[in-house]
């Protein structure tokens, strides 16, 4: 995988992350063209498209568009499965995920993406064990009482 | 210094801003606060900044001033520190900036970090944004990793090492020992990093492939264990048994059995299993069928089992669910080639698929159709091609006609279908078809003789409905420009003739011209007809005038060419008819496109062509697709012939092999060529007329050949100025009381004397005296002449061919007989 984008059906990003070395303004760039690509497209439209050289797949999930662009010889049919198994974990760590969530938690979205892919790779496949992993994390941050009342961040 | 706002509450408070301006303003207002608070090295709160900064960014704003705060957060004891200075290191620095080295250290350290979710930060930043110094720096650390026995560290490690090799390629080698045993692991996620690991190195190195080969029996083990094992609950998605590590080892034993009969030996039964025990109704099982068809398409599979493969993508050709129907398609178009009879077996549904809605889809189908049209479903295929060109959106029109037009012109059942089909594409998609299409449809339609007047008459009916469609237009003024005459005699066999008078035809070639729709091509294509039919039709005053009137249009072209067809009129009026002559059969080429054409002519008369023109000759490359624009494609070397009278003996040589390039050598067909070099042509016959008033014939007039009927005499002249060659006309006539068509009249002469051949008047010799055809030789360095002809006819149905030879003709005025 290149690069996966979340977004909402007004454009907006919710999150990003890029697995190849793009400046900002390329990234950018691409960011705009593809989503505005992607909100083109209609409800009965198959989930792949062809993007520059690249191949995009897409789902959406309530108000969220789950993007991934892909090379050319990666499985689309499994990277919807990908997907899938990413917002399951959300929707497990969340309870119940909606894009609110993601809004107001971004940084525990991107904790729960690098538990689950590394380099553009699934690194775990048991959706326990992901899930344990950013639990045991998450018990690692300095309890809220050492900054005396202050919440973490 | 009140503590800054938690993120939490920036989140909330800049998603209240209503406007882009109040955002920004409550951005900026933030920013300076966090840069304040980092100017003041708060060590308590840096984290929390960090954070929001990263947040902003995201909104798009600007947030390089955070990239040291990351770094220093990464350098940071706490956990929940690095854990988002990691994460800002991600999102705000790249390798492009030197900053990013300044982490090198860090992640080195925290590698070796006692908790493992630290060495797992590191881990995933290294293989997410490394760079490779750093990856060069900091291999080893990973290498190290890679031989843990911790699997939540090895698995992390593994995809690590993937991106370094990435990277850094030379490095593949270091990480070679630490895979030994990793298939041997029980972990599913070390096993599935480990297999992308592999498949990485197996792709980049032709040795590191033929290395792990022997691992393809241990790999089918793992997939089978997957497949039979009962129910796992960790790793099943809708009772499929991890199909991430299934696809993955899939994918991994193509790269193994591609070009390998042993290793394709051993994986063919577990294909064949998956291929037919995976379950179909979701999505997830038919990602693992995919993978098992890619992978038996690719290796040395039998073939059974590619029957099989096929068979799997028919059915998901069937399958609802639009994305697997996408899959199939752009699989069969990769198996199209190699499995050509297998796959047409699902050519009905695959032609279904032209009706779907999704524009993916459609090109696709398309793509396959065209692939898969052959002899014998030409006709049936077609219909449903034109269909879908006649709905498709503009985007796919110009690829519809170009593949339709390619397809007929390989399996046209007949020469009636194929123009049918032109015109159905011309006139349901004639703007979309592509430029080098015209010359080509015009090559065709020349070619195609008995059809000419059913063509026109069509073509002429397209053009009273719609003249927006340049390509058609083009094409059909100059079929009209061509064939007006059969047009207006009501020829057509074909269909019902039309009723069409000369100045209708006129009417409407002269509608084309003035019409704002037409473009400049179009405008010269449709001068240049008016400008034939003044040989076909009766009432050349109206042609006058036109011709006359564009002698003062503003758009040079035209106006150059009428200039010229004024002066046909009136200087070179006798030349008219010769030069306006219909069309030869032209030579088929290959390929299509003009300049093609230029160059396969090239290619055979290599000496004509090269010679050395005078500069007005040498046709730079537009200028020469204007020539073809006009002619449609005709032989450019017959016009550089005529044109030449002095040829270099090299060219006189090829010209005389009668045996030979027979269409150098009076052209198969009348080449009223010259047409489409009126300044040259007018300017070379200006410094040296052909018909020379003058009577230097102070040779006699000879019969050259009496039989059969046919008779042909020789008149001769001397060119004027240069004395060395001899002018001479030979006059066909037929004595006969039929026809003969298609009269061709070939020469040759010895080596040492120079023959060029003219357009002769006409091809057809009327019988019974009532006409002849003239012809015109001019020989160089004329001493006694000896001349072997070769005449070619169509008499009473029969072709009819003949060789003679003249004797000794002493062309410096004593008298001679045959």
């Amino acid at each position: 995988m290149q690069f996966m984008l979340l977004f909402s059906r007004q454009g907006k990003l919710r999150l990003q992350k890029w697995y190849v070395p793009l400046s900002d303004k390329e990234k950018k760039k691409i960011t705009r063209e593809l989503v505005q690509t992607v909100l083109a497209r209609k409800p009965k439209m198959c989930s792949f498209l062809e993007w520059r050289d690249l191949k995009v797949v897409y789902k959406r999930y309530a108000s969220l568009y789950f993007c991934c662009a892909i090379e050319e010889q990666d499985n689309e049919l499994i990277t919807l499965e990908i997907i899938h198994r990413y917002v399951e974990l959300l929707d497990k760590y969340f309870g119940s995920v909606c894009e609110l969530d993601i809004i107001f938690n971004f940084e525990k979205a991107y904790f729960i993406l690098d538990e689950f892919l590394l380099g553009g790779e699934a690194q775990e496949t048991s959706k326990k064990n992901v899930l344990k992993a950013i639990e045991q994390a998450d018990l690692l941050q300095e309890p809220r009482h050492e900054y005396f009342n202050v919440p973490v961040y | 210094m009140p503590a800054p706002i938690r993120l939490r509450e920036l989140i909330r408070t800049i998603r209240t801003a209503r406007t882009q301006a109040e955002e920004r303003e409550m951005i900026q207002k933030e920013c300076a606060a966090i840069r304040s608070s980092f100017r003041e090295e708060d060590n308590t709160y840096r984290c929390r900044n960090v954070a929001k900064l990263l947040y902003m960014h995201m909104l798009g704003y600007p947030a390089h001033f955070g990239q040291l705060e990351c770094l220093k957060l990464i350098a940071s004891q706490k956990f929940t520190d690095k854990r988002i200075g990691y994460l800002g290191a991600m999102l705000l620095l790249d390798e492009r900036q030197d900053v990013h080295l300044l982490m090198t250290n860090c992640i080195k350290n925290d590698l070796n970090h006692s908790t493992q979710y630290v060495q797992g930060l590191a881990l995933c930043t290294l293989g997410c944004m490394g760079s490779s110094e750093m990856c060069r720096d900091l291999a080893g650390e990973v290498e190290k990793l890679l031989k843990t026995s911790n699997s939540y560290l090895r698995k992390k490690a593994a995809l690590c090492a993937v991106h370094v090799i990435r990277k850094v390629p030379e490095l593949m080698e270091m990480f070679l020992p630490a895979t030994k045993n990793l298939l041997s692991e029980k972990n599913h996620g070390v096993l599935h990093t480990s297999v992308v690991l592999l498949t990485e190195m197996c792709e980049r190195s032709p040795d590191m492939l033929a290395h792990f080969r022997k691992l393809v029996p241990q790999l089918v083990r793992i997939l089978k264990n997957l497949i039979m094992s009962g129910y796992s609950p960790e790793h099943d998605v809708s009772g499929i048994s991890d199909p991430f590590l299934q696809v993955r080892i899939l994918r991994l034993l193509r790269i193994l059995g591609k070009s390998d009969d042993d290793s394709s030996e051993a994986m063919n039964d577990i294909l064949a299993q998956v291929a037919t025990n995976t379950e179909t109704s979701k999505n997830v099982g038919n990602a693992i069928l995919y993978e098992t068809v890619l992978t038996i398409m690719d290796i040395k599979s039998e073939s059974g089992l590619r029957v099989l493969a096929i068979n799997i993508l028919g059915r998901f050709l069937l399958n609802n669910d639009k994305n697997i129907r996408y899959v199939a398609l752009t699989s069969l178009l990769k198996t199209v080639q190699t499995d050509h009879n297998a796959v047409q077996r699902h050519r009905s549904t695959i032609v279904d698929c032209l009706k779907d809605l999704d524009v993916s889809i459609k090109r696709r189908a398309m793509e396959l159709s065209f692939a898969l049209v052959n002899g014998n479903n030409i006709r049936g295929m077609m219909k449903e091609l034109l269909y879908f060109l006649d709905s498709c959106d503009p985007e796919f029109k110009a690829d519809c006609a170009s593949g339709v037009f390619l397809a007929a012109e390989k399996y046209a059942p007949s020469k009636r279908w194929h123009i049918d089909t032109i015109m159905r594409v011309l006139t349901t998609a004639g703007s979309y078809v592509r430029d080098d299409s015209v010359p080509n449809l015009i090559q065709l339609i020349t070619n195609s003789v008995e059809m000419h007047a059913y063509t026109v008459q069509r073509l002429y009916k397209a053009l009273l409905d719609d003249i927006s469609q340049q390509p058609l237009v083009q094409v059909a003024s100059w079929c009209i420009g061509e064939y007006g005459d059969l047009l207006v005699s009501g020829q057509c066999e074909e269909e019902e003739p039309i009723q069409v008078t000369e100045d209708e035809v006129l009417d409407v070639l002269e509608g084309l011209l003035v019409s704002n729709l037409s473009t400049p091509v179009t405008r010269g294509y449709s001068l240049t007809a008016i400008m034939k039919l003044s040989t076909r039709f009766s009432g050349v005053n109206r042609i006058k005038k036109v011709v006359s009137v564009y002698g003062s249009s503003i758009d040079v072209e035209l106006q150059q060419r009428a200039v010229e067809y004024n002066a046909l009129f009136k200087k070179y009026d006798h030349m008219r008819p010769a030069l306006l002559e219909r069309m030869p059969i032209m030579e088929k080429t290959a390929t299509n496109g003009p300049t093609e054409i230029i160059q396969t002519n090239g290619e055979t008369e290599p000496s004509a062509v090269e010679p050395k023109h005078p500069p007005p000759v040498t046709q730079p490359a537009n200028q020469a697709n204007d020539l073809l624009d006009l002619l449609g494609g005709n032989d450019v070397v017959p016009v550089i012939q005529t044109t030449m009278p002095t040829k270099p003996a090299s060219a006189g040589g090829e010209l005389l092999d009668l045996l030979g390039d027979l269409s150098l050598t009076g052209a198969p067909a009348p080449a009223p060529a010259p047409s489409s070099q009126p300044p040259f042509l007018l300017d070379g016959l200006s410094s040296q007329p052909l018909f020379n008033d003058i009577a230097a014939a102070a040779i006699p007039p000879m019969t050259a050949y009496n039989k059969n009927g046919l008779k042909i005499d020789f008149t001769f002249e001397r060119a004027n100025p240069n004395p060395n060659i001899a002018v001479i006309t030979i006059h066909a006539s037929n004595s006969t009381e039929a026809d003969m068509t298609d009269f061709v009249f070939q020469a040759a002469v010895p080596k040492t004397f120079q023959l060029q051949l003219l357009s002769p008047s006409s091809n057809v010799v009327p019988a019974l005296n009532q006409g002849s055809v003239t012809q015109v030789i001019r020989v160089l360095n004329p001493q006694k002449l000896r001349m072997r002809i070769k005449l070619t006819y169509t008499h009473k149905g029969s072709p009819v061919q003949d060789l003679a030879e003249t004797a000794a003709l002493e062309l410096h005025g004593k008298q001679q007989s045959i």
